[in-house]
């Protein structure tokens, strides 16, 4: 029997004091409800004595302190998972919105996940070939990766996401794939570009969206991320998919997360953020990966929009030390018109190396976007001094340097966000911008390498 | 002795009726028994930070305490595993919860199954004090474990085993003054907060090789010393650490993983039984424990498990044994010191964190050492630790960086330009120092001569000339140079380039001998020199630096460990050639 209390004794949103609570936990779900009869859900943060500190995920417009009830539910947050999932649409809290039925729950999992025991993950190593050059190139991912997109507000990351979503695929490889899209806070015509691309395309029946937009409660953002990656880590590790999960803005997530702290009052860290926020991000970011034994996968694709464009801003600081690398858009390269405006030299992929080279990619892989990403910064400083000093202060060899940047950005960076290439294609443009440079210069790649690939002058 | 829970928020657990219990006692927390240690004590209520998640849990649950300090259990069996944290051994966890970790899953650090063969060393009759070897176990093919008298016990030896046992088997009787039987097994705990004792500390001054170029030459790390590698995200650091753990000329690397990702350290668990020791051949893994307690998983967990870490050190320490202990990283312990910190609601000091955190990071360090250690026959053991720092933004002027500036004697700092430039390893040799220079100057000259320092110096001046003459290039160009300016800097980016960079996912650039690194700086240099003289001969300053050979130089790196001496005798020979002829071109011009 489910106790019923009347004894709310304080509200500051979001945070709630209920007095006079038995046997209540730490985590424990609870719902409160309304003298109107409407239903709210909140959590647990604290228990002292006979005292519970409430966090509500919804506004606390209406709640009053004499006549609403709240009832603890004995179990942590849950969300009904099942196959029927895909192609669906929840809010935030992972209940249907799409005027469909409910779920026929498969089981409920608890949405906070447990986290996975280092001798159980297996490594990713699997190429996935995503038709962008900057990213299958110099930047690969690979399945079961976390790789951030850190945008600036106004910048085309939801294309680049898009685009991955929609070209994304392992060569040789036709398993069953499907996508968990994460709207959290963002607003209802992102949502849509992504909704109506995955429409276009038929991903739609393959992927379970969830949906807090920026009119939605912030705090029920805390649990959008959550639910999301427990419908996840249901499809691949239970249904053995291969789970692509995008999860944008990850910024409006960390917001939800200050705004709570704040109100119970936690000793702040960096700009007001609260001190645990690297160990939050981490349980979501670190429910990626693959598992020994186990079919699925999860590759996650977490957008973020940087503040000022603040590379060490908390919020991408922090998820550049949890993720395996990043990839940057850059102001300058969208003014210059360059699609997608990937910032190359601060990418990165950690995962790269154990995905690339013979069998996964091409022998010439490790060796030639060394050599590309060494020449760019080479050309980048080039063009730099050029434009204090003019052309004339350059060497003969930083001219070419210069060159090739240029031509690099224009042909190689800029592809445009319709055009599909092939790895080998990538490859084999990489070797015709390095046909720029003077032949000594390519130190970075193996002499047989050079013979075999690169072309021949007519 | 047992008490209840009056309030639960997050990992910090405040419990009644434990007046009996000691401070740092490790406690059972609740009906699923979670781990947790007490951290303070008011009146008959004790504040307990849990190392497992507490969701679930709430007042009135049952808190028991064990009546002992958070400690690790030590014996065969620790090398070749991955502990977490609290030194839970991770496979068998799998084996015994799944692919996840669950709660309150309770498995003995060491298994209590194994057999292993004890060898005896003392007799029967032996006067024994603590640190003396009772007998030998071949724990892996790379290392003696050697069964030692624990701390505390000192007497006359009654009877030694031999042959199979396990770990809880009695292997030794010692009778001590008093006329008490003390019943040895082949493991023994230690609280993990309390440093393990030695006779006596000395200073360091033997080098670690660890085949890295830019370490071993420009800033040397000596056995028993203290190190940092501190950098943004994305330069290198782990990769910095993983070339440390597989190539140090330790005999026992502890690797511990402080809320890292949890791919490392599977890439590490992968890897490392893959590799071999270039010194004996056998695969790196049967020389290496891992301590893992990644991002997600429990934080109070990770407070532990550098303590965890560093005692196992200690242990292996005390077997006279070198250990090199890499902590990655020591960031994310303080702040999971900082979070405890802030539900314990102590007053912060700098960035929100406590104002304990230099004294605590100076007491992880100080327990790195060469040692005396205990026992009659003077052997010594050496203890080298090296934390990974990652400041917020690479900015070094926060709490953590500074505080363990304070205390390291090396300082490797990683710089992102660099990374972006793909230079790797990503240490900045302007910012980077050694204060073991001194002490390891005279073991370099004993073993190679005059010359290695003597390079390393002028390869120091040089790269320190080259950041200021880039200044004046900045702002006049690079014509306004001197052609011997101009040589500095061919000469700096050379070093640079083909010293300095070293491929960690290269097989024959990985590992590079103390042999091979003065031989290539010498080569680097040589070309310097000759260049100096030809420009003094009125030699034409572009085809000076264009010559063929110094293509070679840039692969000379990549040259097979056997036949490096042969191929770079070969590259000078042919550098020194070229120069002459441009010597001679200019002369006939």
């Amino acid at each position: 029997m489910i106790k019923e209390y009347k004894t709310i004794r304080e509200i500051a949103s979001p945070l709630m004091i209920v007095e006079h609570v038995e046997g209540v936990t730490y985590d424990e779900l609870g719902e409160i409800e309304l003298p109107s009869g409407q239903k709210r859900r909140c959590k647990v943060l604290e228990v002292e004595g006979d005292r519970a500190v409430v966090q509500l995920f919804e506004s606390a417009q209406g709640i009053n302190l004499a006549e609403s009830k709240v009832r603890f539910l004995g179990h942590p947050q849950q969300l009904a998972v099942s196959e029927d999932m895909l192609g669906r649409v929840f809010n935030g809290m992972g209940e249907p919105i799409d005027g469909g039925p409910a779920i026929l729950a498969d089981a409920h999992k608890d949405i906070n996940g447990l986290p996975m025991n280092p001798a159980a993950r297996a490594y990713p190593a699997e190429f996935i070939q995503t038709g962008v050059s900057t990213i299958d190139g110099l930047n690969t991912l690979v399945r079961g990766q976390k790789l951030p997109i850190f945008s600036g507000s106004g910048l085309p990351h939801a294309a680049l996401a898009a685009q991955i979503a929609r070209q994304a695929k392992v060569l040789g490889d036709d398993e069953t794939f499907a996508v968990v899209f994460a709207a959290i806070g963002i607003t209802f015509e992102e949502s849509e570009y992504f909704i109506n691309d995955f429409r276009r395309t038929g991903a739609i029946d393959r992927t379970v969206v969830f949906s807090n937009l920026a009119n939605d409660p912030a705090v029920e953002r805390i649990a959008t991320p959550r639910v999301a990656l427990t419908a996840a880590e249901y499809l691949a590790f239970e249904k053995g998919m291969q789970v692509l999960v995008i999860m944008t803005d990850i910024t409006n997530y960390a917001e939800a997360l200050r705004e709570v702290s704040a109100a119970k009052k936690e000793v702040p860290g960096r700009r007001g953020y609260p001190g645990y926020l690297y160990t939050d991000l981490a349980t979501l970011y670190e429910r990626a990966g693959r598992r020994q034994g186990k079919k699925g996968s999860i590759t996650m694709i977490p957008i973020l929009t940087m503040p000022e464009d603040d590379k060490t801003h908390p919020i991408p600081d922090l998820t550049g030390y949890i993720t395996e690398g990043q990839i940057i858009l850059s102001r300058e390269l969208h003014r210059k018109g360059i699609v997608p405006p990937v910032d190359v030299l601060p990418s990165l992929s950690r995962l790269k190396d154990k995905g690339i080279g013979v069998g996964k990619t091409r022998e010439d892989h490790a060796g030639t976007m060394n050599q590309l990403f060494a020449a760019y910064s080479r050309g980048k400083d080039a063009k730099e001094l050029m434009t204090i000093l003019g052309e004339a202060a350059l060497s003969e060899d930083d001219k070419l340097f210069a060159k090739f940047a240029d031509e690099f950005e224009r042909r190689y960076v800029s592809q445009g966000n319709s055009t599909n290439r092939s790895i080998i294609e990538t490859l084999d443009l990489g070797w015709e911008l390095l046909k720029i440079l003077p032949r000594r210069e390519l130190k970075r790649i193996k002499p047989e390498m050079i013979e075999k690939y690169l072309p021949k002058e007519d | 002795m047992s008490g209840t829970i009056t309030k639960v928020s997050g990992p910090l657990v405040v419990a009644e009726g434990l007046a009996d219990a000691n401070v740092s006692d490790v406690v059972r927390v609740g009906s699923q028994r979670l781990i947790g240690e007490i951290l303070n004590m008011t009146g008959d209520s004790a504040s307990i930070q849990v190392y497992e998640e507490t969701s679930g849990l709430g007042p009135g649950a049952v808190v028991e305490t064990t009546g002992m300090p958070m400690s690790v259990e030590l014996g065969p069996g620790m090398l070749d595993n991955i502990y977490d944290g609290i030194q839970r051994p991770l496979p068998e966890m799998r084996a015994l919860s799944g692919d996840c970790i669950t709660r309150g899953t309770d498995v003995a650090p060491l298994n209590r199954e194994k057999k292993w063969d004890f060898v005896p060393v003392a007799k029967p009759g032996d006067q024994v004090i603590p640190g003396d070897v009772l007998g030998t176990v071949q724990e892996t093919s790379a290392i003696l474990h050697k069964i030692m008298v624990p701390y505390g016990v000192e007497g006359e030896v009654l009877s030694v085993a031999s042959g199979e046992h396990v770990v809880t088997d009695v292997i030794a009787t010692v009778k001590d003054k008093k006329g008490k039987i003390h019943e040895l097994p082949m493991f023994q705990r230690w609280p993990v907060r309390v440093a393990r004792p030695y006779t006596r500390k000395y200073v360091p001054s033997r080098p670690m090789n660890s085949g890295q170029r830019i370490i071993d030459t420009l800033f040397p790390i000596a056995k028993g010393g203290t190190a940092a590698v501190p950098g943004p995200f994305g330069s290198g650091k782990t990769v910095v650490q993983h070339q440390l753990a597989k190539w140090s000329d330790v005999d026992i690397v502890i690797y511990i993983g402080c809320g890292e990702r949890g791919n490392e350290m599977t890439d590490v668990l992968m890897e490392f039984p893959e590799l071999k020791d270039p010194r004996n051949g056998e695969p790196l893994m049967k020389r290496t424990v891992l301590i893992a307690n990644t991002s997600d998983m429990p934080v109070a967990a990770r407070e532990a498990s550098i303590y965890t870490g560093i005692t196992i050190a200690e242990y292996f320490r005390d077997m006279g044994y070198d250990v090199a202990v890499l902590a990655d990283s020591t960031s994310r312990w303080a702040e999971a010191l900082r979070e405890m910190s802030g539900r314990l609601e102590e007053m912060p000091g700098e960035e929100g964190y406590p104002a304990y955190l230099a004294s605590r990071l100076a007491q992880f360090y100080e327990r790195a050492g060469v040692v005396e250690c205990l026992g009659a026959d003077d052997r010594q053991g050496s203890v080298t630790a090296i934390g990974a720092v990652s400041p917020p933004g690479g900015d070094i002027s926060e709490p953590v960086s500074q505080a363990t500036m304070r205390i390291v004697k090396v300082f490797w700092a990683l710089d992102s330009s660099l990374a972006y430039a793909r230079h790797f390893p990503a240490i900045n040799w302007l910012t980077s120092y050694s204060l073991y220079l001194d002490t390891l100057a005279p073991w370099y000259t004993k073993e190679f001569g005059e010359g290695y320092m003597q390079n390393r110096s002028k390869a120091m001046h040089i790269l320190q000339e080259e950041s200021e003459l880039q200044e004046i290039v900045r702002l006049v160009g690079q014509d306004a140079l001197s052609p011997a300016d101009r040589l500095t800097m061919e000469t700096a980016k050379s070093i640079r380039e083909d010293f300095l960079q070293q491929n960690a996912f290269v097989d024959e650039d990985a590992y590079s001998s103390y042999l091979k690194q003065y031989k290539l700086m010498d080569l680097v240099l040589r070309f310097d020199s000759l260049c100096r003289d030809a420009l003094q001969k009125g030699a034409d300053m572009d085809k000076l630096f264009t010559i063929p050979a110094r293509e070679r130089v840039g692969r000379a790196k990549m040259a097979d460990v056997k036949v490096f001496e042969k191929d770079f005798a070969e590259i000078e020979a042919q550098m020194k050639r070229e120069i002459e002829e441009v010597i001679a071109g200019g002369e006939d011009a």
